[in-house]
């Protein structure tokens, strides 16, 4: 029981990261954009997070708590949102190829947070950003100390209850309000929705740069909560985006399935850590190793039957991966 | 149209598609976007280290000219890149989204490794290296299959599909290392005594099948995808699956047929790294060029000419920077964002080829 508990406890947050990355480029890819760059938007907003926080605490005498949590999740937006912004001149109003800029950004954004890690990191192997990690992963005061049940929901830092309401607000906005109608028209046929008066450029860039700016807040989430406020030069970063662009096809482009569908991936990716203790057996380190595809073979799995029912909702946008010029038609 | 009304409504800048542009000019502005990022980024390598640029982007050309070893190294990566680059062409170009040639190499690797250890020493040396290609090949093969079936008759998202298989080859390659490896700390060189399966070296050169078998990949991909009738079908289905089945085109043989391909010349870059580079296996061997290789099969638009010259450059800028990263204690992922730069701007570039901006009060010439 106590280490169901315990595998509970990492796969919310794990799930928490790749939520916020896969809800921001559902945003993205509902307005037609298909934008491989999530990881290194992931990258920007955790290190630019991470590094206003540390600087924050560092060079002011009395750091307010809550006002380093502000200062982070500015400057993750911010610099996600410029991450985004590169993507978006390139691809809508240049009209690269969204596939090859994507994957630059992420070579980019990966790029950037690990050079400029360095400078902060001066020769250690990693550097912490104690104050932030303490305000982001602050548990529900009262809540989470009633027994079991408090501590499985009440017992996590405030973006993972963020990330559930805004998965609530996307649903709401893309099926219920006429800007969300809009931005879906402008992702399923865009000729049609200048036709009908909406500004195609407009709803592109403001949802690529939304999406962008969600996605970073997951990076911001995996460095300053999961992480325990620590930066180290890595890799891993990369993979979670790489998740997290897969959850998006997982959840078939709907919001909602995000939550549940974040979760579920979490508890498979610490699968292999908690299967052995909680059916009480001892497994070598190699069948370990293979308990660790686990993940990705349920979700190609559910690909496959999801592929097999072949319902109409469940396509992805029909012109994503298409540059939009109103005299081409 | 009268000519008061379009001055009215005309906007100030408009775009329009380009029918056609010499061949000269789409070098210049290639050449003026490769210049350009590079002054971008020596103003970046100036106001964040405040080092000569200049100085700087002689230390990156030390990185792979200074001596016939870096040539050699240098060109032992541009071989590595471009050969997963080859290998993917054929499936983007029929708008397959294979984003597994990542695992493809992982696995194909595997299968070589694998080879050349529990048959080593058994089997005579040519057997042995039919043997690892044949294997490296076939499992490379079988892992573009079966997304490529999957899709072919179930129409299942082959990007995250090829995407989770290269967890999945990760996964396997931990669990084969980590049983060959019994308990040493790490797997190190394989069949270090007998160097069976190891490339032997050629003309002074360590790597110089893999540059060779390269080469002709290179060629044979490029008449492959332009003038057989292979090439040819790729071409429609990419266009249109609707187009090709109403000319008669097998689209779901095309399809696999075209992924085993893809898959196991992945494969035989695994091969490649294992038997002619690396001598050894881990998870990390592919090195994200399944990824890389996206970028170089894609702004080359398949063409493996071009695939060789793109490859070349990011190979160039990789081993250039990691030379700044060791001359300026700096550190090697200045090359990510030097190459993340360089990419934008060609990238960008694109646009200057394909449209051409209209000034208001331009009389239109595109008509004719």
């Amino acid at each position: 029981m106590s280490s169901l508990i315990a595998w509970i406890l990492r796969a919310i947050p794990f799930g928490t990261i790749i939520m916020y990355g896969a809800m921001g480029e559902i945003v993205t890819e509902k307005s037609g954009n298909l934008n491989l760059g999530v990881p290194g938007i992931m990258y920007l907003g955790g290190f630019a997070g991470f590094a206003s926080a540390y600087y924050y605490e560092n060079l002011t005498a009395n750091p307010n708590p809550v006002l380093s949590v502000v200062i982070a999740l500015l400057c993750a937006l911010i610099a996600s949102t410029l991450g985004g912004l590169i993507y978006a001149f390139l691809t809508i109003t240049l009209r690269a190829n969204q596939n090859v800029t994507g994957l630059a950004l992420t070579t980019f954004g990966m790029g950037v947070a690990n050079f400029f890690g360095v400078f902060i990191l001066n020769g250690s192997s990693y550097s912490a950003a104690p104050l932030a990690n303490k305000a982001f992963a602050a548990k529900i005061p009262v809540l989470s100390g009633l027994g079991t049940v408090g501590q499985v929901v009440f017992s996590y830092g405030f973006l993972v209850y963020a990330a559930i309401v805004l998965a609530i607000v996307l649903f709401w906005f893309l099926s219920r309000t006429r800007m969300g109608l809009n931005l879906r028209a402008v992702g399923e046929n865009p000729a049609t929705a200048d036709a009908a008066g909406i500004n195609v450029t407009r709803y592109k860039y403001v949802a690529t740069l939304c999406g962008a700016a969600i996605s970073g807040v997951g990076g911001l989430y995996y460095v300053l909560d999961y992480n325990q406020g620590i930066w180290a030069t890595t890799e891993q970063i990369e993979a979670l985006g790489w998740l997290a662009v897969a959850l998006v096809i997982f959840t078939t482009w709907k919001p909602l399935n995000a939550i549940w569908g974040a979760y579920l991936f979490g508890m498979l990716y610490w699968l292999y850590q908690f299967l052995p203790s909680l059916m009480g057996i001892s497994v070598p380190s190699y069948a370990t190793d293979l308990i660790q595809m686990v993940p990705y073979v349920v979700t190609i799995l559910v690909l496959i039957v999801v592929s097999l029912r072949r319902k109409k909702e469940n396509q992805p946008p029909a012109s994503l991966g298409i540059a939009y010029f109103r005299e081409e038609r | 149209m009268t000519k008061a009304t379009q001055t009215v409504h005309e906007p100030l800048l408009r775009i329009a598609k380009r029918d056609g542009i010499p061949f000269g000019k789409k070098v210049l502005v290639r050449a003026v976007a490769i210049l350009l990022a590079l002054v971008v980024d020596a103003l970046f390598i100036f106001f964040v280290t405040g080092l000569n640029p200049l100085a700087v982007y002689g230390v990156m050309y030390q990185g792979t000219f200074a001596t016939p070893v870096r040539i050699s190294w240098a060109l032992r990566d541009l071989a590595t890149l471009l050969c997963v680059g080859i290998a993917l062409a054929p499936a983007f170009k029929m708008r397959f989204w294979n984003i597994g040639g990542e695992g493809q190499v992982l696995i194909g690797g595997l299968a070589t490794a694998l080879t050349m250890v529990y048959l080593g020493s058994s089997l005579p040396a040519p057997l042995l290296f039919v043997a690892m290609f044949v294997a490296s090949a076939a499992a490379g093969a079988l892992w573009g299959f079966i997304p490529a079936w999957f899709k072919s008759r179930w129409n299942t998202n082959e990007t995250l599909f090829t995407l989770m298989m290269n967890y999945v080859a990760t996964s396997i390659v931990a669990c084969m290392t980590n049983i060959m490896r019994g308990q040493a700390s790490s797997l190190g060189t394989l069949n270090k005594a007998t160097k069976a399966g190891w490339f032997p070296v050629l003309f002074g050169q360590r790597y110089t099948i893999n540059i060779i078998v390269v080469l002709v990949l290179t060629f044979a991909m490029y008449a492959y995808l332009k003038y057989s009738k292979h090439g040819y079908e790729i071409a429609v289905v990419g266009e249109s699956e609707n187009t090709a089945r109403y000319a008669g085109i097998n689209v779901r043989r095309v399809m696999i047929r075209t992924m085993i391909i893809s898959g196991a010349i992945c494969g035989l870059c695994g091969f490649l790294i294992v038997a002619g580079k690396d001598q050894t296996i881990s998870t990390t061997s592919a090195g994200g060029r399944g990824f890389t290789a996206i970028i170089v099969a894609w702004l080359a638009k398949f063409n493996t000419f071009y695939m060789a010259l793109i490859s070349f450059l990011l190979v160039f800028l990789e081993r250039g920077a990691s030379e700044i990263a060791s001359a300026y204690s700096l550190n090697e992922y200045a090359a990510d964002i030097i190459t993340g730069v360089i990419l934008f701007f060609i990238l960008g570039s694109e646009f200057f080829i394909n449209y051409r901006v209209v000034l208001r009060g331009e009389t239109h010439k595109e008509g004719k």
